[in-house]
């Protein structure tokens, strides 16, 4: 790990392994210790792959009383604790340290309950997204944030993260569809925030665990809120013949007043690398690319298709394909989701960046992005979360280069800091961890970020619960953002994100 | 000279009122410093429209913000308006009427209740109360609006979250825990907050059927179908005679569903919603939508306790609790209403007691519900709990409370002894 700066090692913590170790096996089962080198090494890095470091050991807690024995444990000697669900956060946030014990919530991967009566599941945090809506899909309901991970993430990592996802426009993202969490704090206190009824009483625990990215407690169950499936969905392919009218045609359609169920854009890099590797139906030659849903009854949908379409027309659409069927619906969606391994074909290497901006500044900040393009000459290809403003520009260099490496990291700082400038922020789904924490003193100034670290040493006294993550380590913010490197070759490059 | 010093060496305060009406940030910001080197403990107030809700408690002096009003900046087409803390609800809404923009929450009128006459408060105290109307089941609630905040903590310091976009991880989401938090933990200076397009049109209907079990399996149904009703309610038939409408001539009690979104699709969608309720034509009435909207106006602002000399609690539960609750109630003479398509029940009482509240508590609780005093004789609230909590949380809250208000200057004791 190059020129981040983590939290002190504590070699007395090194030199007590087998003690550390021989301990919390009378907590948890002896096999469900790791300690070896060779069993470790996959949980050396997440998704932010670039960045790897083996932690001392890693724990598979199996009961909530387990994960309370081995906090309370850690509390009273001074080990750090860092969480981990699927491992395919983009931003660090599970990123093990020399000294740490990493808490792999693997075998928490039960779905508890399905209460069609109070429309919601309840289910263990390595549950993944996907699970949820398949386990109630025959009943016609689903689980609304979609993640493009959602094949493998983990509802525990939503939650820690506040994952988005493509219909979080709609219907907002985790924290939104949210009812109740189990949670574990570093004490070993066990309690229960929110439950299957509506906003409960008192501070709202459940929003502030929501995000926290694992700096608070360990969510150790969650009740979700399920949705009716739509009568009819339907999905439309808009091209563009300059990415400007893309992103003025996305401001007017929200502006009109008709909320799509998700809007995305993709430039023409994205376009045509998405297409080539799903053989989706995308417009290649157009300059940019837009995918819109509605969703709603058969009149609402044409409805809204057809006001979407007049306005796309008023922005000089170059071309419009409507889903016909769900098959063909799914396969527009299909290349989208393919983003990150489809971009695997154009460089060796690409960072993800995952800025949110006002949907009216949308074009000025593609103007900017394509500047930069040039000042670093480092080509870049850009998908958005158009709807709700939020951007994912991928850098392609190659790691390989270290010049290039730099170059791309200050590009990647460039883009953020615009922005937070335009009034968006930084992050706007895959969270600061440990990709973006030396930029918080960007969205935030020295009173903010000691008022949300007052709230951490609150919970978490010793600050031993996955410390390094974002907040900055050192009192005075960097000069420079320093970020982001993102292998282009991750673990399992098929799986789609972002 | 930087900013803070600058603060610092203001001379405006004149500490002898009782009453401080800042203008500025910095006049909010050097009230508290102030107050937080004398301990001395601070009531914070708006258009008083909810200030009866909570415990009483002894604070020194209050800091009125009502006069620090103003829209800052509403972009219709980003869907946010951003206006200071003690900015009134009435000038919220005239300014997004212009663009048929509205808050989508729904919010919560407790003026009819408390004093007669609309008072819809400061949108300060909305989100500080967290309370939202009948269309909460389907647009989330308060909470889930407010985009960011600025606010002074309990030092005096200016801290800000969140932002104006709706996609934002940028630190600890500190808008969630701000809102339902009565003030106890920032006076809030400045809100974004989500504002989305009007629907076009909007029809109830209503479903003429005596029972309560009935009405709940309606209203579970509704919800349930892929009708997306925004509104689910049922009124016993004491409460009739307040819906003196034309459209209206059932008898009985009301069980209300409301279908929003263009003409066309309300009647489609209200045609398969009898469909899936194995309703008749016959037995629904539809109210169109000036009646529709007049309906669902009493029913936000709780019409049917306007003037209430009773007292009123506010029940939430999983909705699939919600007939036994209402049976096990039966016995302490209340009379009730039940919104949020079955989860949120409204209950008043003629006669109620600490003993009594506890035990609705306790009913309430085996359910995984909560229960707040919205109204109560004064007599019994000081020796009453407003809002209900266990020990675990109590400790937690504290520490919380410690980390904004270490010196628990601002409205001290108002949701729990301690804190």
């Amino acid at each position: 790990m190059t020129n981040l700066q983590m939290p002190k090692v504590e070699q007395s913590i090194i030199s007590n392994k087998d003690k550390i170790v021989s301990d919390i096996s009378k907590i948890v089962k002896e096999e469900n210790i790791l300690s070896h080198n060779d069993e470790i090494k996959p949980y050396e890095t997440d998704a932010l792959a670039a960045y790897k470091q083996p932690p001392l050991i890693v724990v598979l807690p199996e009961t909530v009383e387990e994960v309370s024995a081995v906090l309370k444990y850690c509390n009273e000697n001074k080990i750090k604790i860092v969480p981990r669900g699927a491992g395919t956060g983009l931003s660090g946030g599970s990123l093990p340290l020399a000294d740490c014990v990493l808490l792999a919530m693997g075998k928490f991967n039960k779905i508890l309950e399905l209460d069609f009566k109070n429309r919601c599941v309840v289910a263990q945090p390595c549950v993944t997204n996907l699970a949820i809506t398949q386990a109630v899909q025959d009943k016609n309901f689903y689980y609304a944030p979609d993640p493009s991970s959602q094949i493998a993430c983990s509802i525990g990592g939503n939650v820690a993260e506040n994952s988005g996802g493509v219909h979080s426009l709609k219907y907002g993202a985790t924290t939104n569809n949210l009812l109740g969490i189990e949670v574990v704090l570093m004490d070993g206190t066990i309690t229960r925030f929110g439950g299957k009824a509506m906003d409960s009483e008192g501070y709202d625990f459940l929003g502030l665990m929501t995000g926290s990215e694992g700096l608070l407690g360990i969510i150790t169950e969650v009740t979700v809120k399920i949705l009716r499936s739509p009568e009819v969905v339907k999905t439309a392919l808009i091209g563009f013949s300059t990415i400007e009218d893309a992103g003025n045609c996305v401001a007017q359609i929200i502006a009109q007043g008709c909320i799509p169920a998700g809007m995305e854009i993709m430039d023409k890099a994205l376009t045509k690398a998405t297409n080539d590797y799903s053989k989706a139906g995308y417009p290649t030659d157009a300059e940019a690319m837009m995918i819109i849903e509605f969703d709603g009854t058969e009149l609402e949908v044409v409805s809204y298709i057809n006001q979407a379409k007049k306005i796309a027309e008023e922005n000089n659409s170059s071309s419009l394909k409507i889903s016909k069927t769900k098959e063909e619906r799914l396969k527009f969606w299909a290349g989208r989701k393919a983003a990150f391994p489809a971009c695997g074909v154009l460089a060796p290497d690409y960072m993800c960046m995952d800025g949110s901006i006002p949907r009216g500044k949308l074009a000025e900040v593609l103007r900017e992005i394509t500047r930069l393009s040039k000042k670093y000459d480092l080509p870049v290809a850009n998908a958005f979360h158009a709807g709700d403003g939020n951007l994912h520009p991928l850098i392609m260099f190659d790691a390989n280069d270290p010049v290039s490496l730099r170059k791309t990291e200050k590009f990647g700082a460039e883009i953020l800091k615009y922005c937070v400038k335009v009034g968006g922020a930084l992050t706007g789904e895959h969270g600061v961890g440990i990709e973006k924490r030396e930029l918080m003193c960007e969205a935030f100034n020295n009173t903010d970020i000691q008022q949300q670290l007052t709230i951490k040493l609150a919970l978490d006294p010793n600050s031993l619960l996955n410390p390094g993550k974002v907040y900055p380590i050192l009192r005075k913010c960097a000069e420079e953002g320093r970020v982001h490197v993102h292998g282009g070759k991750t673990k399992f490059p098929d799986i789609p994100r972002f | 000279m930087s900013m803070e010093e600058k603060q610092n060496s203001q001379t405006f305060l004149d500490f002898n009122q009782s009453t401080f009406k800042p203008e500025t940030i910095e006049e909010v910001s050097a009230i508290i410093k102030e107050c937080y080197k004398k301990n001395i403990p601070l009531e914070i107030s708006g258009l008083k429209s909810k200030n009866n809700i909570g415990r009483n408690f002894q604070a020194e002096k209050t800091l009125d913000l009502s006069n620090y009003s103003e829209v800052i900046e509403y972009k219709p087409e980003e869907l946010y308006i951003k206006v200071k803390a003690g900015t009134s609800l009435k000038v919220i809404k005239s300014e997004l009427d212009k663009n048929n923009q509205e808050l989508a929450f729904e919010p919560v009128d407790f003026g009819p209740l408390f004093s007669g006459k609309n008072n819809e408060g400061t949108i300060g105290g909305v989100i500080s109360c967290n309370f939202s109307g009948p269309r909460r089941f389907k647009a989330g609630s308060a909470r889930d609006h407010v985009l960011g905040f600025q606010g002074v903590n309990g030092k005096g310091e200016i801290i800000k979250s969140g932002g104006t976009v709706v996609k934002n991880v940028t630190g600890y989401d500190l808008s969630k825990i701000v809102a339902g938090s009565y003030g106890t933990l920032v006076v809030l200076t400045e809100i974004s907050i989500k504002v989305l397009p009007k629907s076009p049109s909007n029809k109830t209907i209503v479903i003429e059927n005596p029972h309560l079990s009935k009405a709940l399996e309606y209203l579970n149904l509704a919800l349930s179908s892929s009708s997306d009703p925004s509104g689910g309610v049922f009124y016993p038939e004491y409460y009739r005679n307040h819906f003196t409408f034309n459209d209206l001539t059932t008898e009985g009690p009301i069980t209300a569903i409301r279908i929003e979104g263009s003409s066309n699709s309300i009647d489609y969608r209200i045609k398969e919603l009898c469909k899936e309720l194995e309703i008749q034509k016959n037995e629904i009435i539809i109210l169109e939508p000036e009646q529709s909207n007049i309906f669902w106006e009493k029913t936000r602002s709780l019409q049917v306790f306007s003037n209430l000399k009773n007292n009123l609690l506010r029940i939430v539960v999983p909705s699939s609790e919600t007939f036994e609750i209402i049976n096990k109630l039966k016995v302490y003479k209340i009379n009730y209403f039940v919104d949020w398509g079955g989860s949120l029940i409204w209950v008043q009482l003629d006669d109620i007691s600490a003993k009594i509240l506890k035990n609705i508590r306790e009913i309430i609780d085996r359910s995984s519900g909560y229960v707040t005093v919205i109204k109560i004789e004064e007599n019994l609230k000081a020796s009453i709990d407003v809002f209900t909590i266990d020990p675990v949380k109590y400790k937690i809250t504290e520490k919380i409370k410690k980390s904004f208000d270490p010196k628990r200057i601002l409205n001290p004791g108002k949701m729990y002894s301690g804190i």
